[in-house]
This record gives C-alpha cells, sequence and structure tokens, in this order.
C-alpha cells in the first residue's frame, strides 16, 4: 500500500531492534536508506541483509560535530534526505533523589538535543523539495511516566513538545513531524526478563503481549508515506491500548 | 540597477509571487510583500545559494527589506 521509491530516509539507532525493524519495513517500501548507530558491524550486517539501497552512516550522537555531519553525510551519499526517523536512544535510570547531573544531562543530550539538531540538518533541503516526513520515536513513558526513568521520560515527552511546534511551522511546506510511541516491545532488552517479570508486564498490557518491532516500523511506514500528508504533529500510540492516549 | 540588485529582485520576486515594481529599495518582505516570517528563512537560503555565500542567524535577523538584501549581499561577495 505504501511505496516509498525513489524516496531517502535517515534512521538512527538502526544497529537496535526497532531501529533495524523500521529500516527494514521502508526499503521494502521501496526506499533508500541510510542506517545509522554507534555500532558498526550491526549496521553492516544488516546493510547487507537489505541490498544494494542500504548506506552504513556509524555516528556518535552524543558528538555534536558528529551529530551535524550526519544530515550532510545521509544527503552526499543518498542525494537528499527526504525521510528522518530519530530512533535512537539511551537510558540511564535511577531514582529521581539519586539521578547526577551526568545521567540527566546524557540522556537528555543524546535522546532530545541530536534529535533537535538532526531535524535542523534536514530541514532545508525538506523545505526545498517541498516534501518531508519526520518521524520521532518517542516513547509511552513519555506520556505516562515511569519511576527511575526521570531523565528518559522528560527526553521522550520533549520530543513530542518540540515535534508539535516543527510541525506547526513547517506544515506549509509539505513536511510532517509527528511521533510514534511504543509500549513494552519485545527486543534483545526484554529477552533477559524473566518469564514471571514477562508475565507481569503482559498481565498490564490489553493486549495481553508485548508488541513486536515490526509494529513500531508499520506504524513509521504510515506516517512517512505519501498518503500520511494530512497527519500532523500527532503522536501515534503503539502499545497494545496499555495506555489509551 | 546592479547586477546584484536584479538577481535579488528576481528571487523575492519569484518566492513571493509579488509584481516587479513592487519590490522597492524600502519594501519590507513581511509587512509590503506578504511574506511569513518562514519565507524570510527560505529567501536567505535562496541567497546564500545565488550568491555562493554565507548569512549568519544573527545577520538575516537584520534583513528586512529588499534594501537590506542588497546592501548585505553587496558586502558580502
Amino acid at each position: 500500500m505504501f511505496d516509498l521509491t525513489g524516496k531517502n530516509a535517515l534512521i538512527t539507532g538502526a544497529s537496535g531492534g526497532i531501529g533495524g525493524a523500521i529500516a527494514k519495513a521502508l526499503y521494502d517500501a521501496g526506499a533508500t536508506v541510510a542506517l545509522s548507530g554507534t555500532r558498526v558491524e550491526p549496521l553492516e550486517a544488516l546493510a547487507a541483509e537489505l541490498g544494494e539501497r542500504a548506506h552504513v552512516l556509524p555516528c556518535n550522537l552524543s558528538d555534536k560535530e558528529s551529530v551535524e555531519a550526519l544530515p550532510k553525510q545521509a544527503a552526499e551519499v543518498m542525494g537528499s534526505v527526504d525521510i528522518l526517523v530519530n530512533n535512537a536512544g539511551i537510558t540511564r535510570d535511577n531514582l529521581f533523589m539519586r539521578m547526577s547531573d551526568d545521567e540527566w544531562e546524557s540522556v537528555l543530550n543524546v535522546n532530545l538535543t541530536s534529535t533537535m539538531r538532526l531535524c535542523k540538518g534536514v530541514l532545508r533541503g525538506m523545505m526545498k523539495a517541498r516534501w518531508g516526513r519526520i518521524v520521532n520515536i518517542s516513547s509511552i513513558v513519555g506520556a505516562t511516566g515511569n519511576p527511575g526513568q526521570g531523565n528518559y521520560a522528560a527526553s521522550k515527552a520533549g520530543m513530542v513538545g518540540m515535534s508539535k511546534s516543527l510541525a506547526y511551522e513547517v506544515a506549509t511546506r509539505g513536511i510532517t513531524v509527528n511521533c510514534v510511541a511504543p509500549g513494552f516491545i519485545a527486543t534483545a532488552m526484554t529477552d533477559k526478563l524473566t518469564d514471571d517479570q514477562k508475565d507481569k508486564i503482559n498481565a498490564q498490557i490489553p493486549s495481553a503481549r508485548m508488541g513486536t518491532p515490526e509494529e513500531i516500523a508499520a506504524a513509521v511506514l504510515y506516517l512517512a508515506s505519501q498518503e500520511a500528508g494530512y497527519t500532523t504533529g500527532t503522536t501515534l500510540h503503539v502499545n497494545g491500548g496499555m495506555a489509551m492516549l | 540597477m546592479s547586477d546584484i540588485a536584479d538577481r535579488v529582485k528576481k528571487i523575492v520576486v519569484e518566492h513571493l509571487d509579488v509584481e516587479e515594481d513592487k519590490v522597492t529599495e524600502t519594501a519590507s518582505f513581511i509587512d509590503d510583500l506578504g511574506a511569513d516570517s518562514l519565507d524570510t528563512v527560505e529567501l536567505v537560503m535562496a541567497f546564500e545559494e545565488e550568491f555562493g555565500i554565507e548569512i549568519p542567524d544573527d545577520a538575516a535577523e537584520t534583513i528586512q527589506t529588499f534594501g537590506d538584501a542588497v546592501k548585505f549581499i553587496t558586502e558580502a561577495s
């Protein structure tokens, strides 16, 4: 249904479970993809699995210069950046009263500030093209809060406010800016949980199971599509009904 | 009129879709030529490309009129 042939997409955090699935979904819909992340090996493996329209662009998102260089590198290798998916994110959990400045700043810097910089970096090309899709991967936690994740929740809620403001500014230029907010998604991270822990989590989810990376990717694919041109400034919650927002 | 002024005027006319004779020395992009703030950002982007110069954000904010633009670009290029 969604055809991204001829579109060029930059995806951060593509070495992770969700980012990899997003890259695959966009690629399978015909897009050329630039895979970014800190770990080169899984990026190369994913690019090899996808095929010749996949490019690898390693980037350390905690480094300002690297972040600012990334959109330019992506535009050089693909010709343009029509779709930007800010998926990379880190956690450094701690109780609020124990949270250090460093734990706060590093999470805000990678999750929120780098997202802002990458958005800025791709806007010029999108404005000229009068077409662009920005999809920022937020989190259910940004809307509901979560103990031990004051920094992470702040960064993810910050993304939503930022995306809405930017969506206002560039809507007349054919550029949409939206968020996808995943709930509990089965990835390498959740594989480590015990069955007992998983049962407890699933009991809180009306769908009674964790989501899959592919189910997040499907939401991103929609928001990246031509068909989603009238959807902007919104947050698409994909959480099995865990929080109905 | 200088070559620079001609080229600036062409960009303004195309971008803002206005009559050429409306683009006078003191014509304000926003107040007289119907630009919104995003249009002014795009105009600056177009000037940068046309003249191969870089216009920093703080300088861009001072370019309010056609005359401002011609003056800045003349000095920068």
